[in-house]
């Protein structure tokens, strides 16, 4: 299994280690509730090295990417981040990911489990383009700090330059020659920061963060990955293996926003076929009665009759209710409209709701 | 970790504390770490049936759903109603207000064919 740079200061806070895409990371350090709620109401620090980190540059780095992306990498601005699925030549969906447009280089993010098949799948495609694909996931390291309070802490204690960055806005420095990249992004539905830094750095930062030098009581907890997935299902984000994967399409994944059909990419064909059919099933937000929880796979029922498949599912610990993920059939994927979920044999009802049952108030 | 020794363990982390004749069953704190917050806890009904070695229950975390298996057969007297509105007490204290059910056994020899505490505590180290 391997580990992250930050390996240490996770068993030092006590984490509860998990393997996770060939990795040891931390599923939680004091519980999973308490570091979500500690995320929405001040800020917490996530390792999330075990992500993939890729740099492209040379000549034809854009096409590349516009090639393999849904998105339109070219139209994306230079110090920009924008999420993307790849997608097959069938539109099943590879990865999903965020890419970062630097002035020489582009990097991109994807999922720690689907790194070697998207190396492949992009050298692959690399043939013939002078571009350099350079895998930078283990020498380097990458820190969310996500919460209503991040921007004011960074700005106050972190030795990094970021100005008045906006959403999805990234921008890159070096600190005593150390470089740097921080983007204003994340994956919890709060304001955040994620920064990328050699391997080496990550302890450094890690500790300024969680303890502060003046001895007052810290502000920025760690948080693991348990807290991470309830964050992420509360605000409607989907996750690869749960609401994303090669037999799913972006636009029956509600991901359509992030596919320009105009262009040529791989998958396109396919993808133009469904947004003009309609997709045969959505995926949608459930909001369940009782505190019973929906699992991957549990069934979705219209009366007696199957709808759906429940991709995730969790207690959600700021809305307080139980709620879940699913795809079901077109017709009846309205918001409003009274489902049943089949949890191990008890029918519970449940109500189509938006993507996200959390929204940070602005 | 140390657990209560007044009671008898099953490998699967339920606890029997014999009390006047009558059986409280519960799940242990290395059960309750490892299921993470708890959010929901199954109950059966006061008067039900119950099967040593059979589910009599489900108990659910934020990360999994398990099913809770009693160590002896009888009849459930008495359930957690706490647990309804405060499943989390599980979690905080499940060798006593996380208390489950209390079942009049059939037969409470059963019990001494469940783990002693030594034995559960050998057993869930080894983990």
């Amino acid at each position: 299994m391997k580990r992250t740079a930050l390996y240490d200061a996770h068993v030092q806070a006590n984490a509860k280690l998990v393997e996770f895409a060939g990795w040891e990371m931390p599923l939680l350090y004091r519980g999973i509730v308490e570091e979500h709620l500690h995320t929405r109401n001040a800020a917490s620090i996530f390792d999330v090295s075990h992500m993939g980190r890729i740099r492209f540059h040379g000549p034809d780095a854009v096409a590349l990417l516009d090639r393999v992306c849904t998105r339109n990498i070219a139209k994306l601005a230079i110090g920009r981040c924008g999420y993307s699925h790849l997608c097959n030549a069938e539109g099943g969906i590879l990865d999903d990911v965020i890419i970062s447009r630097d002035a020489d280089q582009l990097i991109m993010v994807c999922n720690a489990s689907n790194r070697p098949k998207i190396l492949a799948h992009l050298r692959e495609h690399a043939v013939g383009r002078t571009v350099t694909i350079d895998d930078q996931t283990e020498q380097t390291c990458m820190l969310a700090i996500q919460g209503p309070a991040t921007l004011a802490l960074a700005r106050a204690h972190l030795p990094i330059e970021f100005g008045d960055l906006k959403r999805y806005a990234f921008t890159s420095g070096e600190y005593m020659g150390m470089p740097y990249l921080v983007s204003r992004s994340g994956y919890t539905g709060e304001d955040g920061l994620e920064l990328t830094l050699p391997a080496s750095a990550g302890p450094l930062v890690w500790n300024y963060v969680t303890q502060p030098g003046d001895g007052s009581r810290p502000i920025v907890l760690p948080a693991g990955l348990g807290a991470r997935d309830t964050l992420r299902l509360e605000a409607g984000m989907p996750l690869y293996g749960h609401e994303l994967d090669e037999s799913i399409d972006p636009i029956s994944a509600a991901c359509g926003w992030a596919v320009d059909l105009s262009r040529d990419f791989i998958g396109v064909e396919r993808l133009r076929r469904i947004q003009a059919e309609g997709p045969a099933r959505k995926l949608v937000g459930l909001s369940l009665e009782g505190r019973r929880i929906a699992r991957q796979g549990s069934p979705v029922l219209d009366g007696d009759r199957p709808v759906g498949t429940v991709t995730s599912g969790t207690f959600g610990p700021t809305v307080g209710r139980s709620i879940a993920m699913a795809y079901v059939d077109a017709p009846v994927a309205i918001e409003g409209r009274p489902l049943t979920v089949d949890l191990r044999g008890e029918r519970v009802p449940a109500r189509v709701g938006p993507l996200a049952a959390y929204k940070r108030k602005e | 970790m140390s657990v209560p020794q007044d009671r008898r363990y099953q490998a699967s982390h339920e606890w029997h504390k014999l009390d006047g004749g009558e059986v409280i069953i519960g799940i242990t704190q290395f059960a309750a770490d490892e299921l993470t917050d708890i959010t929901y806890v199954s109950l059966p009904s006061i008067g039900k049936e119950i099967v040593a070695g059979t589910p009599f229950g489900e108990i659910e975390s934020v990360k999994a759903t398990s099913d809770l298996i009693s160590g002896v057969s009888g009849q459930v007297v008495a359930v957690n109603e706490t647990l309804n509105n405060s499943p989390e007490l599980v979690n905080s204290d499940p060798f006593g207000q996380g208390w489950m059910i209390r079942v009049r056994p059939t037969d409470p020899t059963q019990l001494d064919a469940l783990l002693t505490a030594e034995q559960y505590q050998r057993q869930s180290a080894a983990h």
